[in-house]
């Protein structure tokens, strides 16, 4: 789970005194923080790991690092639920399948 | 499992081996750190392409996997308490206590969420102002800076309930410990590449420097793990021991300073106990005593509970490349990815998970035979080549 993994950022703004963005990974679009890496902008790949940019990489290789992510089924992260439906939260169960193939007992 | 034909690159792969096997003169053992790079390794069968005599060993680089038992224990039972919100990551869910996990008790009426990221929990915590929020922060350097974010906004909004169960280790102090152990067979070690982008590598070089081992801080893909393999074993051929960055288009020595700024605000060092290796001086980190209101150990009366693990299981030596999974009687059969025994088979980072994720608990192979090789020493006779 120490594995970031790379997204294009396609808007960035604040909230509550946070530098936010939201961050394209394949056809998922998340919110991460960029604290850590201030001077992004919209249109650059960071590496995101757990809601939050900690380097930034070119094009060329966010894109040969996600395709190899997704080949070792290292994307589990984006499958967590968005906080507003955690309440809900039937995303557990759809997690759960997604990391291991199996059905809740 | 892939082979060389499938990669992408299959041309530099193999210019990378046959130089490989140009330089080598000995046997090496060297130690891959990252979780990530294990469940590479093991998935494109990388330590079956190697020479003959060129180990790769599996390291405790899966933080899910070394979290101790009785850490989980403690996050359960919080977990359990009726006006708790536990929040973790999904690859917590899992992992079995001493009574079940953390989704037997969610499917008991527990109240657990998975989050994406911790800043979720600010979110959960203003949605449910009755309820004490706790997550469960684990991990190494790389999620640290995440998990500290959390401790400092929390404080920052004056928020009362949220709380932090913190389980963080380290990757240096893990290297000195196997490294500063009799039993060690390590010469050389593929670093953690995500890891040091948050951290750099300057810690390292001591470290490489009083043990005489090279450490190649390397990516995770095939080809940067054959890249960072190759390297170490030049230094290792070549009689030098120095920290070399294979993952430069990633990161640099220096790391991301921003994020080691605020994790030095939030949390300090402490001894860690490690599941499998036992308590490790100086190697994780807790909050700091200005963060004592959001510190979940301090907050909830859990500090008591204390696991003993299953004497059968190997994790400890396998973890400190000692053992291979295949050396363990109980591998793939009374311990698997279902029903996990100890720290190798939680989590699918984990050595034993992946050897058994992808069948290799069907019939020892490649590798395995070629664990029975001992190696020479470090320090005795390099320096000379083919």
């Amino acid at each position: 789970m120490c594995l970031a993994i790379p997204g294009k950022v396609v808007e960035t703004y604040d909230r509550g005194g946070l530098r936010m963005a939201r961050v394209q990974f394949g056809g998922i679009t998340r919110e991460a923080c960029l604290e850590y890496l201030p001077e992004t902008q919209s249109g650059e790949y960071v590496l995101v790991h757990v809601g939050f940019a900690i380097s930034r990489v070119d094009e060329a290789e966010a894109e040969r690092t996600y395709q190899a992510l997704k080949e070792l089924d290292q994307l589990n992260e984006l499958d967590a639920p968005d906080v507003d439906e955690a309440k809900a939260d039937p995303t557990v169960s759809r997690f759960i399948k997604a990391r291991t193939g199996n059905e809740i007992p | 499992m892939k082979y060389l034909d499938e990669y992408r690159d299959g041309a530099v792969a193999s210019t990378i081996l046959a130089e490989m096997r140009r330089i080598q003169t000995r046997p090496w053992v060297l130690m891959e750190v990252c979780g990530g790079q294990t469940h590479s390794i093991v998935k494109n069968g990388i330590d079956q392409l190697l020479p003959e005599g060129l180990e790769l060993v599996h390291g405790p680089g899966c933080p899910v996997c070394v979290t101790p038992l009785e850490m989980i224990d403690k996050a359960h039972a919080i977990a359990r308490l009726p006006d708790v919100i536990f929040c973790s990551f999904g690859d917590m869910l899992r992992v079995p206590g001493s009574d079940g996990d953390l989704f037997t008790i969610k499917s008991s009426g527990g109240d657990v969420r998975i989050v994406y990221s911790p800043l979720d929990c600010l979110k959960i915590a203003r949605a449910n102002p009755s309820k004490q929020i706790v997550f469960f922060a684990i991990g190494f350097e790389t999620t640290a800076p995440a998990n500290a974010m959390l401790a400092w906004r929390a404080r920052e909004e004056h928020m009362t309930n949220v709380s932090l169960l913190v389980s963080h280790v380290l990757v240096p102090p893990a290297l000195e410990a196997i490294l500063a152990s009799p039993e060690n067979r390590v010469q050389g070690f593929l670093g953690p590449g995500h890891v040091c982008a948050v951290m750099g590598y300057s810690e390292y070089l001591p470290i490489s420097a009083r043990y005489k081992a090279p450490i190649v801080v390397t990516g995770f893909e095939p080809l940067d793990i054959l890249e960072g393999t190759l390297m170490t074993v030049r230094q290792l051929e070549e009689g030098r021991a120095v920290v070399e960055n294979q993952y430069s288009r990633i990161l640099n020595q220096t790391g991301n300073l921003p994020a080691q700024a605020l994790i030095g605000k939030v949390f300090e060092v402490t001894d860690r106990k490690w599941r499998g290796i036992g308590t490790i001086p100086r190697s994780g980190y807790r909050l700091r005593e200005e963060f004592a209101a959001h510190d979940a150990e301090k907050l909830f009366d859990v500090a008591e509970i204390a696991t003993l693990e299953p004497e059968i299981c190997i994790s400890g030596q396998i973890l400190r490349g000692i053992k291979k999974p295949h050396d363990c009687p109980a591998f793939g059969t009374l311990c698997t990815p279902q029903r996990p025994l100890g720290a190798t088979m939680v989590s699918a980072e984990g050595a034993c998970a992946a050897y058994y994720a992808y069948g290799r608990h069907l019939k020892p192979q490649g590798a395995d035979a070629l664990h029975r090789i001992d190696p020479t020493p470090i320090g005795a006779g390099t320096g000379e080549r083919a």
